[in-house]
């Protein structure tokens, strides 16, 4: 479990302990980075609308192994749960915008969606819930 | 992370370094900002060989400067994509809408 305050200088301590974590559970490199760049972007998420730029709020992460029966074999994997006390976030916004247009801004999601293979986004009393699911590829398929 | 600028006669190169995320973009895009639109510099060129990570709000930062430079006419452009840029880029499939070259020499040459 990793709490900490909805500050984004802390990104990176953020991004250093995912990093870590994925290398350990046995992710390819580039997995590595794309689970880390999703796990940054709902972070910034959540200090950015959640918070509205706040510095002082609290946000929780979850971190454990998990597993699920895919064509017949058991792959394991990594759930992550963010938990932000911010208002309730409105789900339909959470899907990325289309990327047809050149735009700044509204990428996080979409590189969330491409990065994990579960995006749930739940709410639970006062507390909006983020849970994020990677699992190991087989190696022969590993990229 | 790090910004250095490098003038020329009518090109800036922007060194960026270390990692861009949400705590530190807002001054790159200042920073590219202030050079197009103030200055009126007539190209822009943003070395990203030293980026160690790049997030959505400092893919964002580089499409403002973009999108600043078409509006003056001015140029704009990156190279050296280090490994976390070049992804960010290609999964937010922006990289076919800049200018980008392997290296300075070539960014400078075109």
């Amino acid at each position: 479990m990793l709490a900490l305050y909805s500050n984004p200088r802390l990104l990176s301590a953020v991004r250093g302990a995912v990093e870590r974590l994925t290398e350990t559970l046995g992710f390819t490199a580039v997995q590595c980075r794309s689970i880390t760049r999703a796990v940054d972007e709902a972070v910034t998420n959540i200090v950015r609308h959640s918070y509205g730029n706040r510095l002082d709020k609290p946000i929780a992460m979850y971190f454990r192994s998990t597993q699920r029966q895919h064509e017949g074999e058991v792959q394991h994997g990594l759930e992550i749960l963010l938990c932000d006390r911010g208002p309730e976030v409105d789900a339909s916004k959470l899907k990325g915008r289309p990327l047809e247009k050149i735009r700044p801004g509204g990428l996080g999601m979409h590189l969330i969606h491409q990065a994990m293979d579960t995006v749930e986004f739940t709410r639970k009393g006062p507390t909006n819930r983020l849970r994020l699911v990677k699992y190991l590829a087989p190696v022969s398929n590993a990229s | 992370m790090q910004i250095f600028a490098r003038r020329y006669d009518k090109t800036t190169i922007f060194d960026l370094s270390g990692d861009i995320d949400f705590a530190n973009s807002p001054e790159v895009r200042q920073s590219l900002l202030r050079e197009i639109r103030e200055n009126r510099t007539p190209r822009v060129v943003v070395n990203l060989s030293q980026v160690r990570y790049i997030d959505s709000s400092g893919v964002a930062s580089l499409v403002e400067g973009l999108k600043a430079s078409r509006d003056l006419g001015s140029r704009f452009g990156l190279f050296g994509l280090s490994t976390a840029a070049r992804e960010t880029l290609q999964l937010s499939r922006l990289i076919k809408v800049f200018e980008v070259h392997e290296n300075e020499e070539q960014a400078l040459a075109s």
